[in-house]
C-alpha cells in the first residue's frame, strides 16, 4: 500500500471518490473472441483497466524438459504495456509482474483439467494496455473466459475480485487512488460454483474481522462478476440465434 | 515452492506420512502447528551492516544487509528504500540452477519484503541525508545455502534478525552511525494443505504432498500485514481463516522467544 | 422460431433427468455432473454429451484425419494433426515399397496426407496409417480447417451437408475428423465451398440450417 495521505477517499455521505457506494464494483465489460489467431482470447474493461488475453494450446511444451508427463503445464505471461501507467514502463518482465504471472498461472491451473494434457502447455498471454489499479484480478477474470472459449476443459470458472481499506473502511474493487493511498488490499481468485480460494494476495493492515468482511464483500461480488463472464460467453451465440429466428 | 525431481518421494513414505497428518502427527513427531527448532546467530557476517545465520530444522539461510546512501524513489522523496532479494543457491539442492533468480526466488523475496513494508517495521522516514536527493538505501541479501522446506519463513526470521542488528553508516555522510530504526516485528506463518489438514513449517517432503501453500504475516498489533496463496491448490475461506489464527498465535510466541 | 440447444459453461451442473452424461461431463459431486466446456448440451438416446463451442482435436483410434508432414526421419514422418500432439507415420504403414533413408521423395514437408489414427497411448503418443481404402496423400487442392468439434455438422447427417456442398459446387471434399478440410474443383467453386463450410462453422449450434447453407450456396454462385 502506498503511503499515508491527506486525500480523503470517502466523504461524508459515504461515498468514495470515484463517487461509489463501499460495496460497489466499476463497471466490468467483457467481450471474447476478440482476436483472429489465437484460440481463445478475451478483452476485459474494468474501471479504467483495459486488458487483453490470448490463449495458445494446449501444444506440445517446449523446450522438452518442461514437459510434465502427467498433466499439462499453464504458462500465464501477465505484462504491462510501456504506454499503461503514468510513467512510462520499461518494458519487459520485471519482479512483480513475474510474481504475478505464476500465482495467476498457478489460479487457473487450478480450474482447467490439467490431466487431459500430458506433456502439453497452455499458453496465456495477459497484455495490460491501461491499467487502473486491480489489474492482476480483471487479467485473471479475463484469461478464465479466454480458456473457456477456446474450448479447453475447465472444472470451473475463475473469477477475480479485490476488496481493501481506505479510511478505516473495508471496500469493494480498489480505484487507482484508493490502491495508492488506501490502508490494505486484499486482491482474491475464487471459484465461481464451490467458492473456493485459488489466488489469495494481501498487504497492508488488516485485523482478522475485517478480513473476514473483505471476503464477505468479494463473495457477494464473485457472483455479478461471473453473470458478465457467461453473458460473455453466450451472448454472442444467443444473440446469433434470434437473430435466426425470424427466419 | 521448489518442488523437484530429486526428491521425489516414494509411494510408501507418501502413503506413510499422509496417514500420519490425517491422524494430527508428523515423521518428525511434531504437532501440525509446531514449528521445527529455531536457531538464529546474529551479526553472522560482521562486514554486513546486519546479518544473521537461521536453522529453521535442517533448512539453513545466510541474511545480510548493507545500507548505502543513493537516490529516493521520485514518489517518495522523503523516504529511505528497501529492496529485498532471494538467492536460491545451487549448493542448497540439487536442481537448484545458477543464474538470474527466478520466479520461485522471486516469490520468496516479494513475500518477505511485503510483510517488512507493509507491517512498516523500517521507519524509513528516518533514513533521509537530504530530502528529494539521498537517502538510505537498504539492501537486504539472502542465500539460501540448505533448502529443507519453508524457505518464506527461515528468510523472513533472518531478515528480522539482520534489520534489528543493522547499523546505518551516517558517518560516511558526515553525521554519526545510528542503528536501523525499528517499529515493530512482523512474523511470517507459513502452512501447506495436505489432505483437508493445515501444516505449519513443512518440510520439503511436506510440500512435495502438498496442494496448495498459504503465508501469513502478522504483526505485534495480531493485525495481517500481508498474504501469499501458492501453488495450484485451493483453500476454503474457513481453512484461510484458520490459517490465520495459527498464524498470529504462532507469531506470537516466535516474537517473544525468538526476537527479542 | 429456430431455437438454441442449452448453451452451459464449465462447472454448471447437468440436468440427470436428460440422461446418461458421457462426454465434456466430469463427477461434481454425490450422483452430480457437471460440464467441463463452454458449450452446448446434446442428448442422444439416453446419453448427454457436452460438445465445446471449439477446442482442440483429440485422436481417436479409427479416426480418419488430414495431416500435414512436418518433419521426415529415416524411416517414419511426424504429421501435424491439428491436435496439442503431432502424431507419427511408419514407412511401413504406407503402401509404398520404401527403404529406410530414402522415404523424403514420397511425403515430404508441408505435404498433407488423409489418414487413419492407428493406435494412441496414454500419455498422448499416436501413429497414423494410409493403409486402408480411401487413404493417400492429399495432391492438388486447398486445405481449410474449423475446430473439430464442429466437425459433424459440417458433415451433418448420413453427410447431407458436405454432399450437398459437393454437388452444389462440383468439387471434391474430405473431410478430417480432426477438422482439417481439403478441398479440390475449379478455384470459384473452391471459393465458394470454402464460404459455405465457415457458414456451417459459424452457425453450427444453430437448427435450420441446412435450408440456410442451401439458400447460401444458390447465393453465392448467382442463382
Amino acid at each position: 500500500m502506498g503511503t499515508a495521505s491527506d486525500i480523503k477517499l470517502i466523504d461524508e455521505n459515504g461515498l468514495r471518490i470515484d463517487g461509489r457506494s463501499p460495496t460497489e464494483l466499476r463497471p466490468i465489460k467483457i467481450e471474447t473472441d476478440v482476436l483472429d489467431r489465437a484460440d481463445g482470447s478475451a478483452f476485459i474493461e474494468w474501471g479504467g483497466n483495459k486488458i487483453l488475453v490470448a490463449v495458445y494450446g494446449p501444444r506440445e511444451a517446449y523446450p522438452k524438459h518442461t514437459q510434465d508427463i502427467e498433466k499439462a503445464i499453464i504458462k500465464a505471461r501477465y505484462n504491462m504495456a510501456a504506454f499503461s501507467v503514468d510513467e512510462r514502463k520499461r518494458p519487459g518482465p520485471d519482479r512483480r509482474s513475474i510474481e504475478i504471472s505464476k500465482v495467476i498461472s498457478e489460479a487457473l491451473s487450478n480450474a482447467v483439467m490439467v490431466e487431459q494434457f500430458p506433456r502439453a502447455q497452455i499458453d496465456v498471454f495477459i497484455e495490460v494496455l491501461q491499467a487502473d489499479a486491480g489489474t492482476r484480478i480483471a487479467g485473471l477474470t479475463a484469461a478464465s473466459v479466454a480458456l473457456a472459449s477456446a474450448g479447453i476443459p475447465m472444472r470451473d470458472l475463475v473469477v477475480g475480485c479485490a476488496a481493501g481499506k481506505v479510511d478505516g473502511q473495508i471496500v469493494l474493487d480498489l480505484g487507482k487512488e484508493e490502491d495508492n493511498f488506501g490502508e490494505a488490499d486484499l486482491p482474491m481468485g475464487i471459484l465461481a460454483k464451490s467458492g473456493k480460494v485459488v489466488l489469495m494476495q494481501m498487504d497492508g493492515d488488516l485485523s482478522a474481522e475485517e478480513f473476514d468482511k473483505a471476503t464477505e464483500l468479494i463473495l457477494d461480488a464473485v457472483k455479478r462478476i461471473n453473470e458478465i463472464q457467461r453473458e460473455a460467453l453466450a451472448g454472442k451465440f444467443v444473440s446469433l440465434a434470434l437473430e435466426r429466428g425470424g427466419e | 515452492m521448489p518442488r523437484d525431481e530429486a526428491g521425489v518421494l516414494s509411494e510408501i513414505k507418501r502413503d506413510y506420512i499422509i496417514k500420519k497428518i490425517k491422524e494430527g502427527k508428523r515423521d518428525d513427531g511434531r504437532g501440525l502447528t509446531d514449528f521445527r527448532e529455531i536457531t538464529i546467530q546474529k551479526n553472522y557476517v560482521p562486514r554486513a551492516a546486519g546479518s544473521a545465520f537461521v536453522n529453521l530444522g535442517r533448512t539453513k539461510i545466510v541474511a545480510g544487509v548493507k545500507i548505502e546512501a543513493g537516490e529516493p524513489f521520485p514518489d517518495t522523496p522523503n523516504q529511505g528504500v528497501l529492496t529485498t532479494n532471494v538467492e536460491l543457491l545451487p549448493m542448497a539442492f540439487p536442481t537448484f540452477e545458477a543464474g538470474p533468480p527466478n520466479e520461485n526466488s522471486i516469490e520468496i523475496a516479494r513475500v518477505v519484503d511485503r510483510g517488512i513494508r507493509e507491517s512498516k517495521m523500517i521507519d524509513l522516514e528516518k533514513l533521509v541525508v537530504e530530502p528529494g536527493k539521498k537517502v538510505y538505501i537498504v539492501f537486504v541479501d539472502i542465500n539460501v545455502i540448505d533448502y529443507d522446506g519453508n524457505l518464506i519463513d527461515a528468510c523472513t526470521l533472518g531478515v528480522l534478525s539482520a534489520l534489528k542488528s543493522a547499523i546505518v553508516p551516517a558517518s560516511k555522510e558526515g553525521g554519526k552511525d545510528f542503528p536501523l530504526p525499528i517499529r515493530t516485528l512482523p512474523v511470517s506463518v507459513t502452512m501447506v494443505k495436505i489432505g483437508d489438514e493445515l501444516v505449519v513449517d513443512p518440510s520439503v517432503e511436506e510440500e512435495q504432498l502438498s496442494s496448495a501453500r498459504i503465508t501469513v504475516t502478522t504483526g505485534e498489533d495480531g493485525h495481517l500485514k500481508a498474504m501469499q496463496k501458492g501453488d495450484s491448490g485451493s483453500f476454503t475461506l474457513d481453512e484461510i481463516r484458520k490459517a490465520i489464527k495459527i498464524s498470529s498465535d504462532t507469531g506470537k510466541l516466535i516474537r517473544e522467544k525468538h526476537l527479542q | 422460431m429456430a431455437e438454441t440447444k442449452q448453451i452451459v459453461m464449465p462447472g454448471d451442473l447437468l440436468d440427470p433427468s436428460l440422461g446418461k452424461p458421457r462426454n465434456g461431463a466430469y463427477k461434481c459431486g454425490e450422483n452430480q455432473f457437471c460440464s467441463s466446456y463452454f458449450g452446448i448440451v446434446q442428448v442422444s438416446d439416453q446419453f448427454v454429451d457436452v460438445v465445446p463451442f471449439s477446442g482442440p482435436y483429440y485422436p481417436r483410434r479409427g479416426d480418419k484425419v488430414i495431416g500435414k508432414v512436418i518433419e521426415v526421419g529415416p524411416s517414419m514422418w511426424i504429421v501435424d494433426i491439428n491436435s496439442p500432439y503431432s502424431t507419427l507415420l511408419h514407412m511401413n504403414d504406407t503402401p509404398w515399397r520404401t527403404q529406410s533413408g530414402d522415404i523424403k521423395k514420397y511425403l515430404g514437408p508441408g505435404d498433407y496426407v488423409y489418414a487413419k489414427v492407428m493406435s494412441l497411448n496414454e500419455i498422448k503418443e499416436s501413429w497414423i496409417t494410409l493403409k486402408d481404402v480411401g487413404l493417400r496423400k492429399l495432391e492438388g487442392g486447398h486445405i481449410t480447417s474449423v475446430p473439430a468439434p464442429k466437425v459433424p455438422r459440417i458433415i451433418g447427417k448420413g453427410g447431407s451437408m458436405v454432399n450437398m456442398i459437393k454437388d452444389a459446387t462440383e468439387t471434391r471434399i474430405v473431410v478430417g475428423q480432426n477438422g482439417l478440410i481439403w478441398i479440390d474443383g475449379t478455384p470459384d467453386n473452391v471459393m465458394i465451398a470454402i464460404k459455405a463450410v465457415k457458414m456451417v462453422e459459424k452457425e453450427a449450434h444453430t437448427t435450420g440450417l441446412t435450408d440456410r447453407i442451401q439458400n447460401y450456396l444458390k447465393e453465392l454462385k448467382g442463382e
